[in-house]
């Protein structure tokens, strides 16, 4: 076990290997080995977990090879509390994904061989601690996706496909100016830990185009993750691929792909300028501000199911933003709020992992809806609750936690969110309170328009939610309950490494000429 | 070194000359269905050549026939790029359908030509002897493209060569001129003593013979403003021409401007300078400025092209435009960024014209509604297809990536003047995603699916293999490809 992450990573890749040297018509083998190797992925995450070391805040299951030494680049991998949650998610999503795509039925080879790839690639970026190695997994995501938005998608798939794609390698590109930018500044190293290490120092007094260098290094990185997390004003690429992605990867885009941002902005800004976080803070607040409220609004406004769901992601992502915010109450010059930073950045984390099991949660039970109706339009439903009782049931279950209601993991970490953030953003706090009103505002509408009235008489005959349907969203409602009565056990795997975050960034305000 | 001394260093030339001689005979003697026969003549000729040029790659850089050329790593290795594609090219020229009705006789021999004089481009240091070989390139390619006598637009192509080639190489003829009037010696070496001590009266004469030297060698690697030869003669040539077109005189082009601008302008061999000698010629921004302007004209009329051929010749004009980027540093890691940035582009776009042909033998077209539904009816081919059109967008895992990564890093590196350089080049690389992904939208996400497969003929097969492998690999381990460059970036730089 001692490649363990390796292990993690490379078994999608040879999933997707053998897939592509299976015959074409055997379309159940490929199913069940699509299943087999997501599965044996998911048993090795539970048992990375068990054997992770919650009170150790460092990397754990180091692996470090030489790969082009004439560019210092290396292949590390390593998992820490921050990623390790975001680990086990990726496995279980992407094993309840292969069930959710279970009724695909064009060109199944291309899609799980693709759908594996993905796999590969996202958890590649979770446990990369090489910038080279961290970047090629970043992009190799985009080749999978573009294909599984673009092929197996909706009526305006292609132009979603290459918009998701235009506007991620848009931000990547940004991305590579400022590792390189790092390379350079921090001894030519793409070692991640390395340059954590030697940035602050480093980058200090250094001057891009007059200004400071880590600044313009924040931004470029910055904007990067942005793109995918998304963050107003680049989320416009969102509700189009989630609304033109087939069910399952409307469910992983959500459920992990959006979290790839903010990972990436705790891992990799937080990490290598805890100093810069104090500048940016109050911008970072704001935008999460403007996320939740835009968000609610035009999650308000839609009428396609999918779409609601889909703006509900950038409305609850403004959440873990503000939580990412409250980190600065740790500073010196801001009270040195040890807690209000705890509580606001493991609210974040929490958030992240809350939500990606609400959303593929509510992206399943729209699919389900869809594969019946074959439309997903709010109004053009009503009165499902007599013909589909199972289905309103699980279903009001997945909205109450969308919406936040106490009970429901969401709650804890939304929760968590603004209390950290409230002792430095008292304003923008308040006003996100706003955002929870939309949010309940636009779930109970909704739910009500489809499930409550009269029953559409097209729909007396529309059957219930099947067996392996329920398997797919089942095991994420015990998990979104779970959590909701008691957070405890994730809070404790996040919690030293959270406080290593917290304490450097805490330690550099000391410093800090502010 | 003397003339007579000098043979024994010549040997891959001479090689290559007794080949194509060969070609011409025994071509003599063959009915017109077995000219394929000649391929090999020279195929077999350039290996031979090949094993020479290696054998003589750690040969201390030396100059030959009183310092007409000279031999020295980096020579070598430009001379093994081009011994590649034309290897490539050799090969798909015989299952190339449009060259039918040809005999491929004179089309094998004038491409052994070519190489002569391709070689003779990255080694030369005196400024006839760069004449001499450009036109050498020059007037072989004008037949080549115009190959097809039967078709009018092979004839168009080899026309509007001609023209722009002709113009191009007079303006370039000009400026030596002026060249050697001031300083008097054809030499590289000797020149750049002279120029470095010309006062600074002589500066316009020196910036108006610079600009009327960048013309020539602006055309040869299809640089804006001298890049209007290229989409025609790319789209009108026999594909196979146009794949050998886009790479090999683009890798002896950059050795040509490398050596000429680096060893005559910069101060002795110290790669460095700001200026250019005694003029006060922003030429790293002027460099700068040609190199984005290039990229960005290339993507962007790439973008509206409803031909892949002719898409990709534009596409060829923004890479031209990539490695340009590298040029405004005058530096060692500039130099090696180019090199890799040529030797990785070798594959990825020869892999992508050999797709081109193996779709025109089927469909007989290759605009982009030939391509429909292709990734359905040929998936290796399609799947291909996307591989090199990721590679040649530059996303990682593909060498594409090495390429652009190089010169961004060496950009970067370079410091803070060079960095809107970088962001001008990454945006483009966006850029050009859209239409590069626009074959693969039309491969997969259109036409009818079809249960029935099928591959492409046996040596398409290799052929596409053979450049797929290393636009994949060489993007996930390029530790020999560095070092042999590393190796290889040893110049001729002692003053005579």
């Amino acid at each position: 076990m001692e490649n363990i992450l390796s292990l993690l990573i490379w078994l999608p890749i040879i999933g997707a290997v053998v897939i592509t040297f299976l015959p074409r018509d055997k379309e159940d083998l490929i199913r069940y080995t699509s299943a087999g190797f997501t599965g044996i992925q998911f048993i090795i995450a539970i048992l990375l977990w068990q054997k992770f070391d919650p009170g150790n805040g460092a990397m754990q299951f180091m692996e470090r090879y030489e790969w082009i030494p004439s560019l210092n680049i290396s292949y590390i991998l390593g998992v820490d509390g921050l990623s390790l949650p975001m680990v086990i998610l990726t496995a279980m999503l992407f094993f309840v994904g292969v069930f959710v795509s279970w009724n695909i039925k064009k060109a199944v080879k291309g899609y799980f061989a693709l759908y594996l790839l993905l796999d590969a690639g996202v958890v590649g970026v979770f446990l990369s601690l090489d910038f080279f190695l961290f970047y090629i997994f970043w992009e190799v995501m985009l080749l999978p996706m573009y294909f599984l938005i673009g092929m197996w998608g909706g009526p305006q798939r292609e132009y979603a496909a290459i918009k998701f794609f235009l506007y991620t390698l848009f931000g990547s590109v940004l991305m590579l100016v400022g590792i390189l930018g790092l390379y350079f500044t921090c001894g030519k190293t793409f070692d991640i830990l390395l340059i954590m290490e030697r940035a602050p120092e480093a980058l200090d007094g250094a001057l891009w185009w007059g200004m400071s260098a880590a600044k313009v290094i924040w931004v470029l990185l910055f904007i990067g993750f942005a793109i995918k997390v998304p963050v107003f004003p680049f989320h416009t690429w969102l509700p189009l691929a989630h609304v033109e992605a087939p069910t399952a990867i409307s469910v992983l885009l959500a459920g992990i792909l959006l979290k790839l941002g903010v990972y990436g902005i705790i891992r990799i800004n937080y990490g290598i300028m805890p100093h810069e976080v104090y500048w940016f803070a109050g911008g970072l607040a704001f935008l999460g501000l403007v996320n939740v409220i835009w968000g609610g609004l035009c999650a308000l406004a839609q009428t396609d199911l999918k779409k609601l769901v889909a703006y509900s992601s950038i409305n609850h992502m403004g959440y873990s933003l503000l939580g990412m915010a409250a980190v600065v109450a740790a500073g010196a010059m801001n009270g040195g709020d040890l807690k209000a930073a705890q509580a606001g950045l493991s609210g974040a984390v929490f958030q992240m992992f809350n939500h990606g099991t609400i959303s593929a949660m509510l992206f399943i039970l729209v699919g389900v809806v869809y594969e019946r109706a074959h439309h997903r339009n709010i109004d053009g439903f009503g009165g499902l609750a007599s013909q589909m009782p199972v289905y309103t049931g699980i279903t009001a279950l997945a909205f109450f936690a969308g919406l936040g209601l106490p009970g429901f993991s969401g709650f804890v970490s939304e929760a968590m969110c603004f209390i950290g953030a409230f002792p430095v953003f008292k304003t923008i706090v308040v006003l996100s309170t706003i955002g929870i009103l939309l949010n309940a505002a636009y779930f109970l509408w909704a739910f009500q328009r489809v499930f409550f009235g009269e029953l559409n008489e097209k729909y007396k005959d529309m059957p219930e939610i099947n067996g392996l349907e329920l398997f797919t969203v089942i095991p994420l409602a015990i998990i979104t309950l779970f959590f909701g009565i008691y957070p405890g056990p994730y809070l404790d795997i996040i919690k030293a490494t959270m406080d290593q975050i917290i304490e450097k960034i805490a330690f550099v305000a000391t410093y800090a000429s502010m | 070194m003397t003339n007579l001394q000098s043979l024994e260093f010549f040997v891959p030339e001479i090689i290559l000359v007794i080949t194509v001689i060969a070609a011409l005979i025994t071509d003599l003697f063959l009915k017109k269905s077995k000219t394929d026969l000649i391929g090999w003549v020279l195929g077999i000729g350039l290996i031979v050549v090949g094993l020479a040029v290696i054998n003589l790659s750690h040969v201390p850089p030396t100059t030959l026939f009183l310092d007409m050329i000279v031999i020295d790593p980096f020579s070598s290795f430009i001379k093994i790029v081009i011994i590649l594609a034309t290897l490539f090219v050799i090969v798909a020229s015989w299952s190339n359908h449009e060259l039918n009705d040809y005999r491929k006789g004179e089309y094998f021999t004038i491409m052994g030509i070519m190489v002569i004089g391709l070689f003779l481009m990255a080694s030369s240091i005196d400024i006839i002897m760069l004449y001499v070989s450009i036109e050498v390139v020059s007037i072989m390619s004008f037949i080549l493209a115009a190959y097809m006598k039967l078709d009018t637009r092979s004839n168009e192509a080899g026309l509007k060569y001609v023209i722009y080639g002709a113009f191009s190489s007079g303006v370039m003829l000009y400026g030596l001129s002026i060249v050697y009037g001031l300083t008097g010696s054809t030499n590289y070496f000797v020149i750049q003593e002279s120029i470095s001590a010309l006062d600074t009266t002589a500066s316009p004469a020196l910036v108006m013979a610079l600009l009327m030297i960048f013309a020539g060698f602006g055309y040869k690697i299809s640089s804006v403003p001298f890049h209007f030869w290229t989409p025609d003669v790319y789209e009108g040539s026999p594909t196979t021409i146009t794949a050998y077109l886009s790479v090999a005189p683009k890798a002896a082009g950059f050795a040509m401007i490398i050596r000429f601008f680096h060893q005559i302008f910069s101060d002795g061999n110290a790669l460095g300078a700001g200026t250019v000698g005694s003029t006060d010629m922003p030429w790293p921004e002027i460099l700068g400025v040609l190199a984005v302007v290039t990229m960005t004209l290339g993507n962007l009329v790439a973008i509206q092209q409803k031909s892949v051929k002719r898409m990709l010749a534009y596409s060829s004009i923004a890479h031209a435009g990539y490695m340009m980027l590298a040029l405004p540093v005058i530096s060692i890691d500039a130099v090696e960024a180019i090199m890799v940035y040529l030797f990785v582009y070798l594959f990825m776009n020869l892999g992508a014209f050999f797709i081109v042909i193996t779709v025109k033998n089927k469909t007989g077209g290759e605009t982009f509604d030939d391509y429909k539904g292709l990734g359905w009816k040929m998936p290796f081919v399609g799947s291909m297809m996307t591989l090199f059109m990721l590679s040649l967008t530059g996303l990682p895992p593909t060498a594409g990536f090495v390429g652009k990564l190089y010169i961004f890093k060496t950009l970067i590196g370079a410091g803070n003047s060079y960095y809107w350089l970088v962001l001008a080049g990454g945006i483009n690389s966006v850029i050009s995603l859209y239409y590069y992904f626009h074959v693969v939208r039309v491969m997969f996400f259109e036409g009818k699916r079809s249960d029935k497969i099928t591959q492409p003929p046996a040596i398409m097969f290799g052929l596409i293999v053979g450049t797929a492998v290393p636009s994949l690999l060489l993007g996930l381990y390029w530790n020999p490809l560095i070092s042999w460059v590393k190796d290889s970036l040893i110049f001729y730089t002692q003053i005579l």
